[in-house]
């Protein structure tokens, strides 16, 4: 593959995720990118061409959101496109500015991810439940919890898991997130007993198992190698970036293994010419909507062996000072997951730990390379992005 | 990392009491045409058959049936009826509706893998489909399990997945 200019993030910035905030989408859009700029020192007239990711229209109610959002995203006036791709839409959208820039036609791109779930009334389901077939399966009354909840039982059954071993990561997470300012659900006492106890929603899926419903943005700002250098003296340069679907037919496959992961990640290294993942990858930010995703997705990336995961999470492989640090951040479980922001600030969370800039959060030893993944739609989307200093 | 944007969470009394919101409710209505393939589909249900579509070069039976293989694309190449039994690929024990209010009686989704799978001539490797479970204590549903279609009675089918009531063991 040839590509053209290299490409750094160079910034970064967000709002607090919050369940239901006072700010409206394109506010937060503006919080979000006025840190990202300022974090870089650039103002918007610094910025050539705007990326934005955001989930769809029917979570606001707003149609062509991405014309919505153009102006608390710094769009006025420049060239503005918006991606969505499920829940993969957040790492996608930093792939997206990345290619803007990569292509030669433009240096400096900011990229804003923000989502608004509260509006939805009485429920965000109401516009999740939209992505079940409209013929052959809407008439059954699916809800949203019912796929993860299929998909986890396949995967635990498949391998023989151990619900406890799962739970690790939920714990994992919340407290993770107890470090970060910006977290919805931190939590630094919770316990495994505490998830495998709370409420059963959809078995196997329990309360704790499954991130919230939040408001939030997250920004960054991405420069050619020339520019990149200029702006500051540790850009955090992307590596590699794939991406891959699935088909829509989710039933017809066998849903104990995520290969549109795999897929996405071995465009990645191949693009950063990593050839053993394990050894070449020092922290991971999987996408962790429940916590059997994290696993799963772990295992789609190739750094674990199929229904291998949840045993590093139980010999704490995965904790902030274990072999692999998974979701340093905190994560959709602890953070929040208003969707195309969360997975935004997984990429911002690279940015941060590879800078050694995570404050409580920060990884030891300062980590060279790190991965952040997303995924969505009907067990169908892989997005990962591969940036290293 | 600099700080977040102190954004504004409201409080439960804000919710409560009120901010200022306005509320819209969306009226658009959709009417979905079928489509060739589903629409066959439904027919077959509605005679008391599940249809799926065979695709030779992939030999794979695709239901829910389309057209066109996505894997070869290239045109189906035939209709082929498909056992009204089959295993569970998955299940879930769902306590909460879609708006997360809790059920008294909880309900059985699962993926149901028609026939035998590769085992049965042309089937598989995973023609599933969803649908729910019925006539079974849910500590007794197993991955695996074999089951078969409850069907509505002739009269009472309208051409919709709804035609089977429920899959039930055997």
């Amino acid at each position: 593959m040839s590509v053209g200019q290299k490409v750094a993030v160079v910034g970064a910035g967000m709002t607090r995720f919050v369940r239901r905030s006072l700010e409206t989408g394109k506010e937060l859009a503006w919080e979000a990118a006025l840190r990202a700029l300022e974090s870089a020192e650039l103002t918007l007239d610094d910025i050539d061409a705007v990326c934005i990711g955001s989930a769809p229209d029917a979570f606001d109610g707003v149609h062509m959101k991405g014309e919505y959002l153009a102006d608390g995203s710094g769009g006025w006036n420049k060239p503005v496109i918006r991606s969505y791709v499920g829940g993969g839409t957040g790492v996608f959208c930093a792939i997206q500015g990345w290619y803007h820039v990569a292509s030669g036609m433009f240096d400096r791109v900011l990229v804003v991810a923000e989502e608004k779930m509260s509006s939805t009334m009485p429920h965000a389901q109401g516009a999740f439940i939209t992505i079940f077939d409209n013929v052959t399966e809407r008439p059954l009354g699916p809800n949203l919890l019912w796929i993860f909840a299929l998909e986890m039982n396949r995967y635990m059954t498949t391998y023989g898991l151990d619900k406890a071993d799962i739970a690790r990561v939920a714990v994992k997470n919340k407290r993770n997130a107890a470090g970060h300012p910006a977290a919805q659900l931190g939590k630094a006492d919770i316990t495994v007993e505490d998830v495998l106890a709370s409420e059963v929603l959809a078995w196997p899926v329990q309360r704790l198992d499954v991130s919230p419903v939040s408001d939030g943005a997250v920004a960054v700002v991405m420069a050619a190698e020339h520019e990149a250098k200029r702006i500051c003296d540790r850009p955090v340069w992307v590596e590699g970036v794939g991406w891959h679907l699935d088909t829509a037919y989710w039933t017809n496959r066998d849903l104990a293994y995520p290969r549109y992961v795999e897929y996405a990640a071995r465009m990645a290294y191949d693009m950063a010419g990593i050839t053993e993942p394990r050894r070449q990858i020092d922290i991971v930010e999987p996408y962790d909507p429940f916590d059997y995703k994290e696993l799963h997705h772990l295992e789609g990336l190739l750094l674990f062996d199929r229904g291998t995961a949840p045993e590093a999470a139980r010999d704490g492989v995965l904790e902030r000072d274990g072999d692999l640090p998974s979701c340093p951040s905190g994560g959709l479980l602890g953070v929040g997951n208003p969707i195309a922001a969360a997975g935004l600030m997984k990429v911002a969370e690279l940015f941060w730990q590879l800078r050694g800039e995570a404050g409580a959060r920060q990884v030891p030893g300062t980590p060279h390379r790190g991965l952040a993944q997303a995924w969505g739609d009907l067990m169908q989307v892989g997005t990962v992005i591969v940036m290293g200093r | 990392m600099p700080q977040p944007f102190p954004t504004r969470s409201l409080s439960d009394a804000e919710l409560r009491e009120g901010v200022v919101t306005v509320s819209h409710a969306l009226r658009a209505e959709y009417a979905w045409d079928a489509g060739v393939a589903i629409g066959a589909y439904l027919d077959g249900l509605r005679a008391g058959r599940i249809l799926g579509r065979s695709c030779r070069r992939c030999d794979r039976v695709l239901v829910p049936p389309r057209m066109f293989c996505e894997q070869c694309f290239r045109p189906t190449d035939g209709w082929v009826e498909v056992p009204s039994t089959g295993r569970v690929a998955t299940f879930s024990v769902c306590y909460v509706t879609w708006d997360m209010q809790p059920l008294v009686l909880p309900e059985l989704p699962a993926v149901i893998e028609l026939g035998e799978g590769r085992a049965e001539a042309g089937v598989g490797p995973h023609p599933g489909i969803l649908h729910r479970l019925g006539g079974v204590d849910p500590d007794d549903v197993s991955i695996g399990m074999r089951v078969r279609a409850v069907w509505k009675p002739a009269r009472e089918r309208e051409g919709s997945i709804l035609d089977i009531r429920y899959w039930r063991p055997g």
